[in-house]
């Protein structure tokens, strides 16, 4: 069976680049790029929600679907 | 499917003003979802804080809100019961506006067991005006008005409004972000004053100050100290050294305020 990616969306005007997210992904998905978060590695997000939990800026969204 | 927070978010006010790593967002988000899992109603919720970076939050939620004077939430929350006793009223704000200007209010709203819920974020410091020492800061910290550490010991937020009178107390961490909105909600559903003491961070006022290099080592130590209650009950004296109890601390079932205040009215209406 294929498996289907999840989507993670970024919203860059709210990122303050603060590393939380970066830090706490269990699967190194994401990553710094200059001062806002991007998803490096997206076949390893295992959909755990703990970035977008934690992201205190509303920034980050993680859709299982 | 992402959690919506925008429906509970005023349109236009994000980006919110607190800093980079601010945990104070992580608990608004924390509050937002728990309103959302109660279906509560806008229109039927207050949000009420005094003064400080944390008390901030209410601007930023699409309910009825209202930012008062440091350290008095709890007396306009007061009001705001009283007047209308169907609302859900959740007072926010930090632990320098609820236990030092606000520290009398604070106590007797838990005597009076008024059916409100108080979350208070406890960064240990003044966030807003530069990092005076709270009575939250720990001691040998630093803060601005403590540059050799400070003398005092540290309030238990959450052991005062249990000595207090408070009928449910709990406390979470921004770290374990997504134990928060199951708590507050907990809180808000119990009919009584209940406080939620969360601990937080700042890392501009309080974490460069006290050698963290970054917001990511603060939230590690907010992982390190917490014990969740269940847990904690297997632990020795030794290993609960330096730890702090996370989840419901307390819980007890008591005569309500407005409920009292309205048999006092049936029985001043009889006697006349
Ligand atoms: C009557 C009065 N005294 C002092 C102040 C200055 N003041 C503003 S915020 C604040 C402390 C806020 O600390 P805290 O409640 O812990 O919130 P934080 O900023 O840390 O989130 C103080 C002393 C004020 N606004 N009003
Ligand atoms: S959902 Fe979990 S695994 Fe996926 S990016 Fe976020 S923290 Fe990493
Ligand atoms: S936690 Fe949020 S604000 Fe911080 S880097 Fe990640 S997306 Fe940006
Ligand atoms: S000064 Fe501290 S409490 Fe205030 S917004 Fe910045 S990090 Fe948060
Ligand atoms: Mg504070």
């Amino acid at each position: 069976m294929e498996k289907t990616l999840p989507k993670i969306e970024i919203i860059e005007k709210y990122c303050k680049g603060c590393h939380i997210c970066v830090e706490f992904c269990p699967k190194q998905v994401l990553e710094m790029k200059g001062f806002v978060v991007a998803v490096k590695n997206l076949e390893a997000c295992i959909k755990c929600m703990q970035c977008e939990l934690r992201c205190p800026d509303f920034a980050i969204k993680v859709s299982a679907e | 499917m992402a959690f919506d927070y925008d429906k509970w978010i005023r349109p236009g006010k994000l980006p919110h003003i607190w800093c980079p790593g601010c945990g104070h967002g992580i608990v608004m988000k924390g509050l937002i979802r728990a309103l959302d899992s109660l279906q509560l109603k806008k229109e039927n919720t207050a949000i009420v804080s005094g003064i400080g970076c944390a008390s901030r939050l209410p601007g930023y939620m699409d309910c009825c809100t209202l930012h008062t004077a440091h350290g008095r939430a709890a007396a306009f929350a007061t009001g705001v019961k009283m007047a209308k006793p169907e609302m859900n009223v959740i007072l926010v704000g930090g632990d320098g506006d609820g236990t030092a200007i606000g520290g009398n209010h604070f106590i007797h709203a838990c005597r009076r067991n008024i059916d409100m819920t108080y979350i208070i974020m406890n960064n240990y410091i003044y966030g807003m005006t530069g990092g005076q020492f709270s009575p939250a800061t720990p001691t040998g910290h630093k803060a601005s008005t403590t540059p050799y550490g400070n003398p005092d010991p540290a309030f238990d937020i959450a052991k005062l409004a249990i000595g207090a009178g408070a009928t449910f107390v709990a406390r979470g961490t921004a770290y374990h972000a997504a134990q928060l909105d199951k708590l507050i909600a907990e809180a808000i559903q119990h009919k009584g004053f209940s406080v939620v003491e969360i601990l937080d961070d700042c890392p501009t006022t309080y974490g460069r100050r006290n050698k963290y290099k970054s917001v990511v080592e603060m939230m590690n130590r907010l992982k390190e100290v917490a014990v969740p209650v269940k847990a904690a009950e297997k632990m020795t004296a030794e290993q609960l050294q330096g730890k702090v109890l996370t989840g419901v601390l307390y819980k007890e079932e008591r005569a309500e305020y407005t409920a009292e205040y309205a048999k006092v009215i049936e029985r001043a209406q009889a006697a006349k």
